[in-house]
């Protein structure tokens, strides 16, 4: 199987705080499946997936320690993205590993201007290869019949679960090669949920998912990984099947038993 | 229960005080106009550039076309070099600063806002005037120095006020064009930017009226010479400064003028203030 | 254009906005210790200005404003109040709340003139009590606003306990919403008191200024900011340095209260 993220005794600060948020974390992402961050509130588990576009970067003070491991498509060369310094590199990285955060987040334009956004950052100019790539997110996202007519509204005017969807054609119309997702359906009702599931299952075919949930049968629906995480240790991390049919540890099993959390 | 009627009333009162001052300042200020509006009207007096008392030092021919000018085009002066800087030292304060330099950068600029304009008087008097004639030539007490120093004045209001709108993007909108790969400048001109800009034109607006009717600092600055600005660096007079300037020693007609010029300066930054507020910076609770 | 390029001159641009902003603070401040160190001595403190002392202008300012105080505090706290807590979101309530947010920004000087029409003309000169006027309406908006915000951050909650203690709307205002925004009305009132000491404007024609001590608020009134102007103005070393003393004493007062009400609201936003 191959790698998309690896990190290798990962550990990460917050200013101002003594004690580390993440202590030596070591979890292997792989390519084309999804797998899950389960925990209690405070475990750590946003801030790890916040490590790997380093979006913590946007405020200053923080510390890492270890290494992220970035593979290319063929699962073979890895950057430690840790080393990045330079603003192009994170430019870079970020448009290589995308993110959906908790609350849909639609920025102050058009429908058609959400998604061309990032392509236009990157480069691209051309109006027809925008238009053309802009339908195929749309499509991707499940997003385009509905939208289709009034590509030049503000997105503003969405529901919350087709702005969540919105988000998401944005993010995928980069081609990235990871999609974070930060509970990407805790503001949402139960069927635009399940739209966004079904979506995220067959995203999975081009890229790479990582996701953070509190909702555990969302990871034991989605899911081909999971990772349990307890005040900042990665506890438990297998197949999904075994995470919550079988799990090792103690904690994992009392929290996935709703003993605690 | 007679104190729980008393204080209500008082309460009530107190509030119909309020109402009452503002309209007492509209018909005071028309009734000793009233002359001068007979004796002009309104668009001869707004395009009428002489100011001449007569011979018996009670009648004469008046004209605001000149303070009126100078009162725009100072203001206009310190809006153009304030915008730019207020908008700098916002984008500062919400996007660049480190934690440890928001607070103090922050308080400095709220002092700026804090001290009294004739101070910002007697520095541009004794000071700044003087530096800018040494650039720019001309006299020291000019419209430009008086534009200069007004939005030298203004600029911790704007950015301020600036920065608050500014400040109200929510934090994940940020995060998320930054993980698009945005810039920094980019996350500002295409998230920011248009998420406060109402906001931000209101505190503009605002500034503007503040600037048309500050009185001390340009009293000091721009001459208060009753004539034409013939190019930056002369002096010339603004409504206030025409104020304060010959208030004291004014005759009846020459008052009644005055009064004519305060209530047209005060129906101005009565509706540029009410633009501000109730189009551009009303509160969505 | 190079994007990379683009964002470095950019928040190079605002760095450097934030860094003029400063300095000038930085140099009216350098400029006011300098002149004002040069210019103040005892000498300034125990005469009046007859004598190119400033004694009788501070106290004179701080007599205006202070009185001015006395009426525009109560009168804005009220109207505040009315607008909180009984008027609320009615009509009548907005009507004020908004009028009242446009005066705060009204040109200072009109408000000036104003009193000179009715306190002035019809008792025959300038005199103090005008002055004390002009003052007092700069400040009631202000205090109206602060009034008006500050009730607003009390939870309601705690009106609700106290009217179901049997306490009447009036107590309920008097002994448990006010003394909840204490802090915040405190502070209001102080930044209000440092925004019409450091005023001119309205002074000008009001109370005028007066070269001798004087307590009586019927004829024509030391101020130290008028003096402030026709010293700065009048073509004299020794005017000038009085000016600049003036100048360096009102700006240490009016920074010192905006210091002192930072201090005092800073614990209460920590909890």
């Amino acid at each position: 199987m191959k790698l998309a993220i690896q990190t290798k005794d990962f550990s990460f600060t917050y200013p101002k705080t003594k004690e580390a948020t993440l202590k030596g974390i070591n979890i292997p992402i792989y390519a084309n499946k999804v797998t899950a961050l389960i925990g209690p509130s405070g475990c750590g588990k946003s801030t790890l997936l916040r490590s790997c576009n380093r979006i913590h970067d946007v405020y200053p003070g923080n510390s890492y320690d270890g290494e992220i491991l970035l593979y290319d498509n063929n699962g073979e060369k890895a950057e430690n993205i840790l080393q990045y310094k330079k603003e192009n590199d994170l430019i870079n990285l970020r448009q290589r590993i995308g993110m959906i955060f908790q609350k849909p987040t639609p920025f102050p334009m058009s429908i058609k201007d959400n998604i061309t956004y990032g392509l236009k950052l990157s480069g691209i100019k051309n109006k027809t290869e925008l238009l053309d790539r802009t339908e195929i997110a749309l499509k991707g996202a499940a997003l385009w019949e509905e939208v289709k007519d009034r590509l030049n509204n503000s997105a503003m005017g969405l529901s919350g679960g087709q702005q969540q969807r919105l988000c998401i054609a944005r993010a995928v119309a980069l081609k990235p090669q990871v999609l974070l997702f930060d509970e990407p359906t805790s503001a949402l009702d139960p069927i635009s949920t399940a739209s966004i599931e079904a979506l995220i299952s067959e995203l999975k075919n081009e890229l790479t998912v990582l996701i953070v949930t509190h909702n555990m049968q969302q990871a034991s629906r989605i899911s081909d990984y999971t990772g349990f995480m307890y005040l900042g240790d990665l506890v438990e991390y297998d197949v999904t099947e075994t995470i919550f049919l079988n799990p090792k540890e103690k904690k994992t099993e009392d929290y996935i038993t709703g003993r605690f959390g | 229960m007679l104190f729980n009627r008393f204080f209500r009333g008082l309460s009530h009162t107190s509030a119909w005080l309020v109402l009452t001052i503002l309209f007492a300042i509209i018909i005071v200020l028309f009734h000793y106009s009233k002359s001068a509006i007979g004796d002009f009207g309104f668009f001869h007096f707004i395009t009428n550039s002489k100011w001449i008392v007569g011979n018996d030092g009670n009648g004469g021919n008046f004209g605001g076309l000149i303070p009126i000018l100078g009162t725009f085009l100072s203001s206009l002066i310190a809006m153009v070099f304030a915008i730019p800087i207020a908008m700098g030292i916002a984008i500062f304060l919400t996007e660049i600063a480190p934690e440890f330099l928001k607070a103090p950068v922050g308080i400095a600029v709220e002092l700026l806002a804090a001290i009294p304009s004739i101070i910002y008087g007697m520095w541009g008097l004794f000071y700044f005037g003087p530096l800018l004639q040494s650039w720019f030539g001309g006299q020291s007490n000019s419209l430009l120095t008086a534009g200069v120093v007004l939005g030298i004045m203004v600029i911790p209001f704007m950015a301020a006020l600036s920065r608050d709108a500014m400040n109200t993007t929510p934090s994940v909108l940020v995060e998320s064009a930054y993980s698009m790969g945005a810039t920094r400048y980019e996350v500002i001109k295409d998230i920011v930017f248009p998420f406060a800009k109402k906001g931000i034109i209101g505190s503009v607006i605002l500034s503007l009226g503040r600037a048309l009717g500050e009185t001390m600092a340009v009293a000091f600055l721009i001459g208060g010479v009753f004539r034409f600005p013939d190019s930056l660096t002369s002096a010339t007079i603004s409504i206030p400064v025409l104020i304060a300037n010959n208030f004291g020693e004014a005759g009846n007609l020459q008052l009644s003028a005055m009064f004519y010029m305060a209530l047209i300066l005060f129906i101005i930054s009565f509706f540029t203030i009410t633009i501000a507020k109730f189009y551009f910076l009303r509160k969505t609770d | 254009m190079n994007r990379l390029l683009l964002n470095k001159i950019v928040i190079t641009l605002s760095t450097l906005a934030a860094l003029m902003g400063i300095s000038f603070l930085l140099w009216i401040l350098v400029t006011l210790s300098i002149r004002g160190y040069h210019s103040i001595d005892w000498h300034i403190f125990t005469t009046d200005l007859v004598n190119n002392g400033l004694r009788n202008v501070i106290i004179g300012q701080f007599i205006l404003a202070g009185i001015a105080t006395v009426i525009g505090v109560p009168v804005g706290m009220m109207a505040g109040i009315y607008l909180r807590e009984y008027g609320i979101n009615s009509k009548f309530a907005m009507i004020v709340r908004n009028l009242s947010d446009v005066m705060m920004s009204a040109p200072s000087i009109v408000i000036g003139i104003f009193v000179y029409g009715i306190f002035v003309v019809p008792f025959g000169g300038f005199n103090g009590w005008a002055g004390v006027i002009a003052l007092a309406i700069l400040m009631i908006p202000i205090v109206v606003s602060t009034t008006d915000s500050m009730l607003s951050l009390v939870p309601q909650e705690l009106r609700e306990a106290g009217i179901a203690l049997g306490a009447s709307k009036a107590q309920v205002i008097y002994k448990i919403v006010l003394s909840a925004a204490k802090i915040g009305l405190i502070t209001g009132v102080l930044l209000a008191f440092a925004r019409v000491i450091g005023e001119t404007a309205p002074l000008l024609f009001t109370s005028a200024n007066n070269n001798f001590f004087s307590f009586g608020l019927s004829n024509q009134y030391p101020s130290l900011t008028v003096s402030i102007y026709h010293l700065a103005l009048f073509p004299s070393q020794t005017s000038q340095n009085l000016a600049w003393a003036g100048s360096a004493i009102l700006t240490l007062l009016v920074l010192f209260i905006n210091l002192i009400t930072r201090f005092i609201f800073k614990p209460r936003k920590q909890k």
